[in-house]
């Protein structure tokens, strides 16, 4: 594995958190995003991720390095799945080390913000009775969030 | 000769996953205008463009050999 990658298989998040974890580290916190099935009253039977892999890797690293010098003691490594995805698999997974707690929360929810901003990789959801890539969906003020299949 | 990239949504509405133009010189703001005219059914309005895998500026320069990806807004996560 790399510390910072985009995957096609299915993610075993154990395999980054055993990465992050050092002597040092007194705190590991290990987040997933998954597959939604309902959103908003609508079933989605499967999503179909793409991503622009040599950018989207090098953006991830980026991330992490950011992660390091505003919390510094932390290490991180984060993973991504591309292709077509069930519902209840783990699309995302972010494992950071810390030497307390603190950092370790706030430097993983900064990883996941981030990743929506910046890294170059898309959903497709998929329904019953359609399709639709996903765009921006980060929260915006007075516009509720475009909520939509994976985590959150 | 460049290389532009589109992805998502862009890919489908494109027809294309990637294709070559001779926009040697030109900048990204120009780019952006000559896949407008080329396509003018793509949504091009929160694209942002990479070039060599970096996010761009419309004033940046394009030269022989790079790629431009055009990036619609990302969902990952």
């Amino acid at each position: 594995m790399k510390a910072y990658e985009i995957v096609t298989e299915p993610i075993d998040p154990q395999k980054y958190a055993d990465y992050v974890l050092r002597p040092e580290a007194g705190a590991v916190t290990l987040f997933t995003g998954h597959v939604r099935e309902w959103t908003k009253g609508v079933r989605t039977l499967y999503l179909a991720y793409e991503a622009y892999v040599p950018m989207a890797e090098k953006t991830l690293r980026q991330i992490g390095e950011e992660m390091e010098a505003k919390w510094p003691g932390t290490r991180a490594s984060i993973a991504h799945r591309i292709g077509e995805l069930a519902i209840g698999e783990i699309a995302v997974v972010i494992a950071v080390s810390s030497p307390h707690r603190k950092d370790a929360y706030e430097a993983n929810e900064y990883a996941i913000e981030r990743i929506k901003e910046l890294v170059p990789i898309w959903k497709k959801e998929i329904w019953e009775d359609g399709t639709e890539w996903i765009g921006d969906q980060r929260k915006k003020p007075d516009v509720p969030a475009a909520d939509s299949g994976a985590n959150e | 000769m460049i290389t532009i990239f589109y992805f998502a949504g862009l890919r489908e509405a494109a027809g294309v996953p990637q294709e070559q133009a001779e926009l040697d010189g030109r900048t990204v703001g120009e780019l952006l205008e000559w896949i407008g005219g080329k396509y003018p059914h793509l949504p091009l309005d929160a694209v942002r463009v990479a070039v060599n895998e970096e996010y761009a500026l419309p004033e940046d320069v394009l030269r022989q050999g790079d790629t431009a990806a055009l990036i619609p807004p990302v969902s990952g996560g």
